[in-house]
């Protein structure tokens, strides 16, 4: 009953004992680290086994009931997000001890715990503000380990990145005012009750709400035109960071199918036509642009961000058409973007270290490069939708649900399209990179005291390929139960009575008070 | 004072709007800041306006003053300041680095075809 709360009290709790008791032994960061992590993922698979069947999870903060109190909810969708996260947040940090990334600056374990914190309270939350003030978590801890390690490139990027999440931020605060300022309430639950008593008159205020919270999650799943800190920031951050940062679009989109799925979802009829009219085009042109971009891209790192804006636009397409089959392809997509993304980024950092920069031009071999550029060719087949990966049985579901929508000739046009020039672009990237450099020999002996990678950092990006294997062999299980997780997402109402209706305090008196 | 209090969101947004847009952080930071001043006082007015009202529930009176923006305010000042606090420190780190404190990327110095060795 309490685990609920355990992936937000966890880390938290961990993270002050790296910071107070064992700020200057690395070792015991490292080894608190990754038993936090392991912690986390058996809590998120209870988690997520609890609610596989359907049930929902209410945990109230103080006991307080819900309209007045603070809420946390654990259904499908939320205990999956959840349970992805840890996963990937053991991978990346196997890799960012084992690539000792973590040694180049301080405090990497702490805010590495805050960061976590963060995503996990977002996903579980079931209060907007309260959503509110977990994306702040997760940024500031984000703002920290996004200029770990220093270099003034580095905090050039983070200072834009910084500055975009701050006017992100106000925006937020903004949507939220006018949404109580009209509703009265932030719950999520209460204000799916709510909306639907507006009087159609007078929906000016709560349309202009829904169009402000629409943009600030836009925000942070970096939606063309509001990518523009993405590329900048992901490619300076530390790469492990970066890999890490793949689940925070992640966030974004998270939070736009939960709120316009519940709240105000496509048969409303004073906000109807701001998914179709205008959220679908926008995905549509971060698709675009983003794909375009990873075959302009001049280096390596440039091109996997924009491979990030990319796959975003992808799941954003599936995700405006809010139908039942395209959530379940949006969510499936979700998933694998995630595990490509973040692999990539991994990569990045196995090329990086061993190559004078990372520039897509011909240099000589780096040690370890049939490893590496083999797990390159898995990492970028499944990112740009290639069979056999999962990538490709995503699109095939995207192109699928697709099939039906009144836009279906753009859609299709688009997303295949793109998919060409990212395969164009990443086979480009690929053949430069590696092939290239076979005719150029191995490097001259000076630089042979740069190691081949680490068996641990191997071993996490080995991981999460093995990961993406293990979603396209069970494509058809994943599938099955995203589209169970779908068809609740669309019968919001055991989610709003199992919030509005359990008793505490502040509402009817329990037995025996 | 509904007119004072809608005329000042509005000015201080559109001061923050236009700083936000200038090219060096110094300006921009300051934005930021009339920006988040801007929002909660809207964060405040979200309740209604009111004047010597109470917020707690008493007999015999009719008008009550909303608590819960005044609770949502404070959050939103103290992780606002916060956060104006960290791109500060972050902004003068890049700044002292680079001896530059435009927020727009350094102009790429790579040439095509320097790096090539073939």
């Amino acid at each position: 009953m309490h685990w609920i709360i355990a992936p937000v009290i966890l880390p938290a709790l961990l993270a002050p004992f790296i910071v107070l008791g064992a700020r200057y032994h690395i070792s015991i960061q490292r080894s608190v680290s990754i038993a936090g992590s392991l912690a986390q993922i058996a809590v998120a698979l209870g988690l997520f086994l609890g609610a596989a069947d359907g049930t929902v999870t209410l945990y109230q903060l103080g006991d307080w009931a819900a309209p007045f109190g603070i809420v946390l909810v654990g259904d499908r969708l939320s205990t999956l997000m959840v349970l992805l996260t840890a996963v990937l947040a053991l991978f990346v940090m196997l890799y960012a001890i084992g690539s000792r990334w973590d040694e180049r600056g301080r405090h990497f374990h702490a805010l590495f715990q805050f960061q976590i914190m963060g995503i996990m309270g977002a996903f579980l939350t079931g209060d907007l503000f309260n959503l509110f003030v977990f994306f702040e978590v997760l940024l500031i801890a984000s703002y920290g380990l996004m200029i770990h390690a220093g270099g003034t490139a580095r905090l050039r990027a983070g200072v834009q990145y910084v500055l975009f999440n701050l006017l992100g931020s106000t925006l937020f605060l903004f949507a939220l005012g006018a949404i109580y300022a009209e509703t009265g309430t932030l719950n999520m639950a209460d204000l799916a009750e709510r909306v639907t008593l507006v009087d159609p008159q007078a929906t000016a205020g709560i349309r202009v709400a829904s169009v402000l919270l629409l943009l600030v999650f836009a925000i942070k799943a970096a939606v063309v035109p509001l990518h523009f800190w993405l590329p900048s920031s992901y490619a300076e951050a530390p790469p492990p960071v970066a890999a890490l940062f793949a689940i925070m679009t992640k966030v974004g989109a998270y939070a736009i199918i939960r709120v316009y799925t519940m709240v105000f979802h496509p048969e409303l009829e004073a906000t109807a036509g701001l998914h179709g009219v205008w959220l679908l085009p926008a995905a549509l042109l971060s698709l675009a642009i983003g794909m375009v971009g990873v075959l302009a891209a001049r280096k390596l790192d440039r091109l996997v961000t924009f491979a990030v804006i990319g796959s975003m636009g992808m799941v954003m397409v599936s995700i405006s058409m809010f139908t039942q089959d395209s959530i379940a392809a949006a969510l499936y997509y979700m998933v694998h973007s995630t595990l490509a993304a973040a692999t990539l980024f991994l990569i990045v950092d196995l090329v990086g270290a061993r190559r004078a920069n990372l520039r897509l031009s011909a240099l000589p071999m780096i040690p370890g490069a049939a490893m590496i550029s083999g797990m390159f060719f898995m990492a970028a087949i499944a990112m740009a939708g290639l069979p056999p990966l999962s990538g490709f049985v995503g699109k095939l579901l995207i192109l699928d649900a697709a099939f039906t929508t009144p836009l279906m000739a753009w859609t299709w046009a688009i997303i295949l399209s793109a998919s060409l020039i990212s395969v164009v672009g990443f086979a480009r990237a690929g053949s430069t990179m590696f092939w290239k450099a076979k005719s150029l020999g191995h490097q001259s002996s000076a630089d042979d005291t740069v190691a081949p990678p680490a068996a641990l950092s191997l071993v996490a990006v080995g991981g999460l390929l093995s990961l993406i294997v293990v979603l396209t062999i069970f494509a058809g299980q994943v599938h099955g139960f995203m589209s169970e997780l779908s068809a609740q997402l669309f019968q919001p109402e055991p989610y709003i009575s199992t919030v509005t209706d359990t008793p505490g305090k502040l509402s009817t008196p329990k037995e025996g008070y | 004072m509904e007119f004072l209090v809608a005329s000042a969101i509005g000015i201080m947004t559109a001061v923050g709007l236009y700083l936000v847009m200038r090219l060096r952080t110094f300006p921009v930071i300051l934005g930021i800041a009339m920006l988040t001043y801007a929002v909660n006082v809207f964060l405040f007015a979200s309740g209604r306006l009111t004047i010597g009202a109470p917020p707690i529930l008493r007999k015999g009176i009719e008008t009550y003053a909303d608590p819960l923006p005044q609770a949502l305010v404070l959050t939103a000042i103290v992780i606002s300041f916060g956060m104006t606090a960290v791109v500060v420190m972050i902004a003068l780190g890049a700044y002292l680095g680079s001896d530059d404190d435009n927020v727009d990327d350094a102009p790429e110095e790579d040439t095509p075809g320097k790096g090539d060795a073939a």
